[in-house]
C-alpha cells in the first residue's frame, strides 16, 4: 500500500479543512504533508488522524508539518500543559527569559520569526520570543 | 364618465399588481443555472448544480480565496436564496518540487528547543533523520512529535518507550 493510501484520510480532511498552500510528497518512502491550517482545531483534528492511521507515530513514515496560520496583531492563547511560558529576548532556549505568560493568557503576535518562534508582545507589555508549539492563534 | 374613469384605474390597478406578483415569483433554476455558469466562467474547474434556487458548487480550486469567491459570485446571481460550497482546495500545483530538509546543524538546534521541556528523552540528529530515545507519557508525546515535525527533518526514528 503506498503511503498516499495510507494516510488518505489525512490528505482529505486537510483538503476539506481548508488547509491552505497545502504540499502532499513523497520522498524515499516519507511523506511529507506541509500547509497552513486556518486554525488550532483543524490542526488537532489532523494529528488525531495520524496517531489514528499511525500510532504513537512509530512507522516513521510520515512528516506532517502543518502550522495554525499566523499573522501580526493576531492574538493567541498560550497552550502550555499548566507552565507559565518564557518569553525570551532571542529566538532560542539558550537566550535570556525576559517576562513570562501564564497558561491560558492571550498574547498578541508581532511577527513570526519561523515555526518554531514567534515574537510576542504580552498584556503586561512585556516584549520577545515564545516557542510557538504553546500559542495557539486565534481565529 | 367620472365612473368610468375609476373603472379603468381600477383596472390598470388589477392588471400592474398581477404583473408586479408575477415577477415577485423571479427567476427559475434554469434562468439561475445560466447566469451562474456564466459568473463561474473564469473558474472552469468549479461545477454549479442549481435546485429551488439553491446552488451547490462543487471541485478542485487552488486556494481558500477562490473557494470564497466562487461563492460569493453564484450568491450575487438573482434569484439564489443559498449557496452550498462543496469546492475542495487542490494540493499545492508545486507538489513535485523536492522536500526542503534542514540541515542537521540547524534541527540540532531545532531539537534542543523542541526537547527542553521533556525530561527523559534523547534525540540524535544525523543525515536529517532525528532519532527519539528514552521514556515518554503518552498524554505528550503528541506535543512532543508536533514541535519536532515542524523542523524539516528528513525522518523521525520513535524509538520512545511509551507509559
Amino acid at each position: 500500500m503506498s503511503l498516499q493510501d495510507k494516510y488518505k484520510e489525512l490528505v482529505e480532511t486537510a483538503k476539506s479543512g481548508e488547509v491552505n498552500n497545502l504540499q502532499v510528497r513523497e520522498q524515499d518512502n516519507v511523506l511529507y504533508i506541509d500547509g497552513e491550517a486556518p486554525n488550532g482545531a483543524v490542526k488537532d483534528n489532523l494529528w488525531n488522524i495520524y496517531n489514528k492511521i499511525d500510532p504513537d507515530f512509530r512507522a516513521g513514515d510520515l512528516i506532517l508539518n502543518v502550522n495554525v496560520a499566523a499573522h501580526s496583531g493576531q492574538k493567541a492563547t498560550v497552550t502550555t500543559d499548566s507552565s507559565n511560558l518564557n518569553i525570551r529576548k532571542g529566538p532560542g532556549t539558550d537566550q535570556p527569559i525576559v517576562g513570562k505568560a501564564a497558561h491560558g493568557e492571550i498574547v498578541t503576535l508581532i511577527n513570526k520569526t519561523n515555526d518554531q518562534w514567534f515574537l510576542v508582545k504580552t498584556n503586561a507589555g512585556e516584549e520577545g520570543y515564545a516557542y510557538a508549539q504553546y500559542l495557539t492563534p486565534q481565529a | 364618465m367620472k365612473k368610468s374613469l375609476q373603472n379603468m384605474l381600477a383596472i390598470a390597478c388589477i392588471v400592474f399588481m398581477s404583473l408586479t406578483l408575477y415577477s415577485c415569483k423571479g427567476p427559475d433554476d434554469s434562468d439561475i443555472q445560466k447566469d451562474v455558469n456564466e459568473k463561474l466562467s473564469s473558474m472552469p474547474s468549479v461545477s454549479a448544480t442549481v435546485a429551488d434556487g439553491v446552488v451547490t458548487l462543487a471541485g478542485e480550486v487552488p486556494n481558500t480565496e477562490d473557494k470564497a469567491t466562487a461563492e460569493a459570485e453564484a450568491k450575487s446571481v438573482k434569484g439564489v436564496k443559498s449557496v452550498v460550497n462543496n469546492c475542495t482546495i487542490a494540493a499545492d500545483s508545486m507538489a513535485n518540487e523536492p522536500v526542503t530538509m534542514g540541515t542537521d546543524d540547524a534541527l540540532t538546534t531545532g531539537v534542543k528547543d523542541a526537547i527542553k521541556d521533556f525530561d527523559g528523552i534523547n534525540a540524535a540528529v544525523n543525515n536529517g533523520v532525528i532519532t527519539l530515545t528514552g521514556t515518554i507519557k503518552r498524554d505528550r508525546l503528541p506535543n512532543l512529535m508536533q514541535a519536532l515535525n515542524t523542523l524539516n527533518p528528513k525522518k523521525i526514528e520513535n524509538q520512545l518507550t511509551i507509559q
